[in-house]
């Protein structure tokens, strides 16, 4: 038994000592089922993947509950999000600096670019030529401001061909865009000598490949619709490559059945696996990560660049460049490279979060779990190669989190013009900065710089049998199915044992040889100041909890836990945490 | 065969074949308990051909009961004690399946033996690894299940753990499944589910749990019991005890409920593993009755890496050794012929070799930290994984996870050694606090 609370920002459910939080925005779908003799239940399922069962006893009750979550969970502007009101008690210089963490002008400089075959252009500039683009873009030297707005208004979404990875080691780049607007025969020379200047950068190789990541099918389907995709004989020096992922609606109602399997009573082990293979959740999983394998080896082993393109070029196309980049590039499996990673191919160009993570309750047809599957692939690589990663899982998890709690302001909207519209760096704060305060919880205790030394570019295998199921994300609430005692957290907590136990005993050492020496010395104050406590309010902190404490008892899995029964107080109250 | 000319090149510090003798077991019973007694009726292995010679037995029954009991249970395997929970003094026996036919045969003393084991008020829980539709159908055969009105205090249990030729049949198309080089994730999920080997994990591991919880939770004692008693019967009593007892996850520990629950108790090795595992062929008797167990073992570390003294490659060890060896442990179906070929004495035991500092540095697991805990594994199809190190392991590179293991290794040295700078720092600050007594320390 006990009470539940709604606020404005959060459901709250308190049963003696016992306190769980769950945020609005992480509720996807709130369900009332038919009375039972115990009373009213009522099913709330979030984004990242709780399910929570509620038992109110009066039916009535019940019906205000479930209306009252209906309404709080349809904001209508974004101002309604938790990021408006989340405070964590900085002021504007912290805020600000939070923002400027990263720097995609600076990462593009480590790539090595401006250079003399790339530049910078401001054709962009306040978002004239593509609304959905970043205002900084690089293209080829030779492609002359006529040639881009003529390209772009051959490319769907006027998305034209720019420059979104370059491997200096071998000259060759990485470059995306939305599909031509080619229909049976129609052509556009400025969009061609937009790929021949793409081509011509390169010197190491003859030809650019062109990633068309879509089933052959759905491109031949769209050349009806007036779009479709580059005719090898118009385009000359390209070699033509589909590599087949499902659309958005496939990967939804993918999702959709295997959260369906894993959330039944009393799995047994034939219905898990026919219900995995069904969902065909893993199978997609390996087509990402094979495309992006393609894409790195065209770029590592034979030099040549490659173009990138699914429909609109904000979905397949950031999973493929971003995932092939983190396969390249060492950088990008660090924390902070994995943080640029996700700024530059997510964010700065314009994946839709706002209609992907459902956080104006829109069109759900738009709804498709597209970055979760990313990180699931990053996931999967990280169990292949433990120690070519600096973060752990609890990265990814947390990340993930965060994509759809609207706490933070990174991930609001659809696109950067939005972005700057709703002033969302003077309004919001910056999870890159709340990660990054808190790195200590999400390193990888394996992780080897020598090893991406020597193995700069990641080979995985795609065979069936590698790819695994993410327990620890779609069960990362069910306490009877976590791993009893988590490797990773033994290993981290032993380390953080330990060189607190030094950091301590040194430091009443310094002490007391200070006083033998008459003064106070520096060192003393010196290990005051290291001595970082990790201990916090933090979600990571919840999460370490919940993972690996050794339960000494009776697997209650055999039954699944029983639902709280609920007494009610309605309250809303502004809540800050 | 090769075993018995085999010798070793290396110092035999400890004979294995003397590490785990049953008398010497039995002194540890004896410390916790005085219900039980060894007995020898078994001594010349004519009361059973596949029970060891020394059997433990409820205080009360004697030699003569035994015999009776012998009659009345197949193969003569009359209800022994497997293991004896000393938390709460309950028990758990392993028989074979009771011989009460078609006319509902019963034994008297069979029924005295095991209900000498339940508390005065309290029932007993009988697990039969068998369907209730099998265990029927075993009645037509002579065989059949204990029945309410004769054994009243106890309650039966029917679990669905398949017969061991349905195993062999299971690993075939499991490694036919691991075998194909083809790209589909369908195929390869569709085989996997085919096969059905996970299955058989999750059922046993299940049936262990169930057995576990009816003793430590319920606080009663279980008899097990299948068809023969020498094959599920022996899974089902080794898990519970894993999970159970702390000291079957030491390697010592494990090392003797291998001794004890497979090669004294009767296991046939010899028919079971008569050829690799990965034979197409179908040997009557083949089945990877051990090879399952070892992969329930495997899941349970995997779920607590912190709570066995022992590590992956151990297992994989033992699953190698029990199919082809140079030492003479697994060699034979019982204890009867291992005495008729002197394999003590001509053969070279594995726990010798294996339990020399050298070795057991490769096998010991560097995260264990003892602990007392009776372990509850989750048995969630979504907890379950296949056991790639022996499944896949000739099929991907595990240079990657090899090199990650050693980093562990490393990184839980190092720890070691700051630790001992901890202590070496607290004993200067101890002789710093009593060379100048008025300080205060912060």
């Amino acid at each position: 038994n006990g009470t539940l609370y709604l606020t404005a920002t959060h459901l709250i459910f308190q049963k003696c000592f016992l306190i769980r939080c769950i945020l609005h925005h992480h509720i996807a779908s709130v369900e009332k089922l038919s009375l039972t003799t115990t009373g009213c239940p009522l099913v709330i399922q979030c984004r990242n993947f709780r399910v929570v069962h509620f038992v109110v006893q009066r039916e009535r009750d019940c019906h205000d509950v479930y209306s009252s979550l209906l309404r709080l969970l349809r904001p209508v502007c974004f101002e309604e999000l938790y990021a408006f009101s989340y405070n964590p008690k900085q002021n504007d210089q912290e805020r600000e600096e939070g923002w400027q963490l990263i720097d995609l002008g600076a990462e593009f400089e480590r790539m090595g670019v401006p250079c003399d075959q790339w530049q910078l252009t401001d054709v962009n500039r306040d978002y004239k030529v593509c609304e959905t683009y970043p205002q900084n873009l690089y293209v080829p030297i030779t492609a002359s401001k006529p040639i881009i707005v003529g390209s772009s208004k051959f490319r769907s979404k006027g998305r034209f061909p720019v420059l979104t990875y370059f491997y200096q080691e071998k000259k060759a780049a990485v470059c995306r865009c939305s599909q031509p607007l080619s229909g049976f025969s129609a052509r556009c020379l400025e969009d061609e000598s937009m790929l021949q200047a793409i081509s011509r950068a390169n010197h190491n190789s003859r030809f650019i490949y062109v990633m068309d990541t879509r089933p052959k099918l759905n491109a031949l389907a769209n050349r009806a619709a007036g779009k479709g995709y580059e005719n090898e004989d118009n385009y000359s020096n390209i070699r033509f490559q589909f590599v087949g992922i499902e659309n958005i609606h496939v990967m939804r109602t993918s999702l959709q059945k295997l959260l369906e399997v894993i959330g039944t009573r009393s799995l047994s082990m034939s219905d898990y696996l026919v219900g995995l293979e069904n969902s065909g959740w893993l199978r997609h999983i390996k087509a990402v990560t094979d495309a992006a394998i393609f894409l790195a080896k065209a770029v590592t082993v034979e030099g040549a660049s490659v173009l990138v393109h699914c429909s609109d070029g904000w979905d397949r196309t950031a999973q493929v460049c971003s995932l092939g980049a983190l396969l390249m590039d060492p950088y990008y499996r660090t924390i902070k490279g994995f943080m640029v990673l996700i700024e530059k191919d997510w964010i700065s160009f314009g994946h839709k979060f706002a209609d992907r993570c459902d956080q104006l309750d829109g069109d759900p047809k738009e709804v498709s779990p597209i970055f979760t599957q990313f990180l699931e692939c990053v996931w999967q690589l990280t169990e292949q190669f433990p120690q070519a990663f600096e973060f752990s899982e609890w990265f990814l998890l947390q990340i993930h989190e965060h994509v759809h709690s609207c706490q933070y302001g990174n991930f609001l909207g659809n696109n950067q013009r939005q972005r700057e519209e709703l002033q969302l760096r003077e309004r919001t704060h910056s999870l890159w900065a709340f990660l990054m305060s808190e790195r200590q919880n999400y390193l990888n205790p394996f992780y080897s710089p020598a090893y991406s030394e020597a193995h700069p570019v990641l080979q995985p295998s795609t065979l069936p049998y590698h790819f695994k199921f993410w327990r620890n994300m779609y069960h990362q609430f069910d306490r009877s199915m976590h791993p009893r005692q988590s490797i990773l957290k033994a290993i981290l907590t032993l380390k953080e044992k330990t060189c607190k136990q030094i950091r301590k005993k040194n430091k009443e050492k310094n002490v007391i040889l200070e006083h033998e020496q008459g003064e106070v010395g520096q060192e003393a104050l010196e290990s005051t100041n290291s001595e970082r406590t990790v201990e916090g309010s933090s979600g990571t902190e919840s999460r370490k909890q919940s993972y690996g404490e050794l339960e000494g008892k009776h697997n209650e899995e055999l039954a699944k836990e029983e639902p709280a029964v609920v007494s009610l107080e309605l309250g809303v109250a502004r809540m800050t945490c | 065969m090769y075993p018995f000319f085999y010798r070793p090149m290396f110092e035999v510090l400890e004979d294995g074949w003397n590490s785990f003798l049953p008398q010497n077991a039995f002194k540890g019973l004896e410390s916790m308990t005085d219900e039980w007694r060894l007995s020898e009726v078994n001594k010349d292995f004519s009361v059973c051909s596949s029970y060891p010679s020394l059997v433990v037995v409820p205080k009360d029954v004697d030699d003569d009961a035994l015999r009776k009991v012998a009659t009345f249970r197949h193969g003569g395997r009359f209800p022994v004690l497997s293991y004896y929970h000393s938390k709460n003094g309950m028990v758990m026996m392993r028989a074979g399946q009771p011989l009460a036919g078609t006319n509902g045969r019963r034994c008297k003393e069979d029924e005295k033996l095991i209900n000498a084991t339940l508390r005065p008020g309290k029932r007993g829980y009988i697990i039969d690894t068998r369907t209730i539709n099998v265990a029927q159908q075993a009645k037509a055969r002579g065989g059949g299940f204990e029945s309410e009105a004769n054994y009243p205090q106890w309650r039966r249990i029917h679990k669905s753990i398949e017969r061991y030729n349905v195993l062999q049949e299971s690993l075939i198309k499991l490694v036919e499944a691991c075998n194909d080089q083809s790209h589909s994730m369908d195929r390869w999920l569709s085989k996997l589910e085919a096969s059905n080997w996970l299955s058989h994990v999750r059922e046993i591991l299940t049936t262990a749990c169930l057995a576990a919880q009816c003793i430590d939770r319920e606080g009663a004692s279980v008899l097990v019991h299948g068809t023969e008693g020498t094959d599920s019967t022996l899974q089902v009593t080794s898990l519970a005890q894993i999970i159970l007892d702390p000291s079957c996850r030491t390697i010592k520990g494990f090392q003797r409920l291998v001794e004890r629950e497979w090669i004294q108790a009767g296991h046939p090795f010899q028919q079971r593993c008569a050829q690799s595992a990965y034979s197409n062929s179908k040997p009557r008797h083949e089945a990877p009755v051990f090879l399952l167990f070892l992969d329930c073992v495997w899941q349970i570390l995997r779920q607590f890496p912190c709570s066995f003294e022992f590590n992956e490659s151990f297992l994989v060890l033992l699953f190698e050794h029990a199919y082809a060896s140079q030492f003479g442990t697994f060699l034979c179906n019982c204890a009867a012929d291992r005495a008729r070929l002197s394999l003590p004495e001509k053969t070279v035991s594995l726990w010798s070799w294996m339990n020399r500092p050298q070795e057991l540095e490769h096998l010991t697991n560097p995260l264990y930290e003892a602990n007392s805990l009776v372990i509850w594994p989750s048995v969630a199809p979504q907890s379950l994984l296949l056991w790639e190190g022996v499944f896949l392991r000739w099929n991907r590179s595990s240079k990657c996870l090899d090199e990650a293991y050693d980093e562990m290794v490393h990184i839980i040295e190092y720890n070691k050694e700051l630790q001992n700078k901890v202590n070496c720092l607290r004993r200067q600050l101890a002789e710093l606090e009593t060379d100048e007594p008025v300080l205060q320390t912060p």
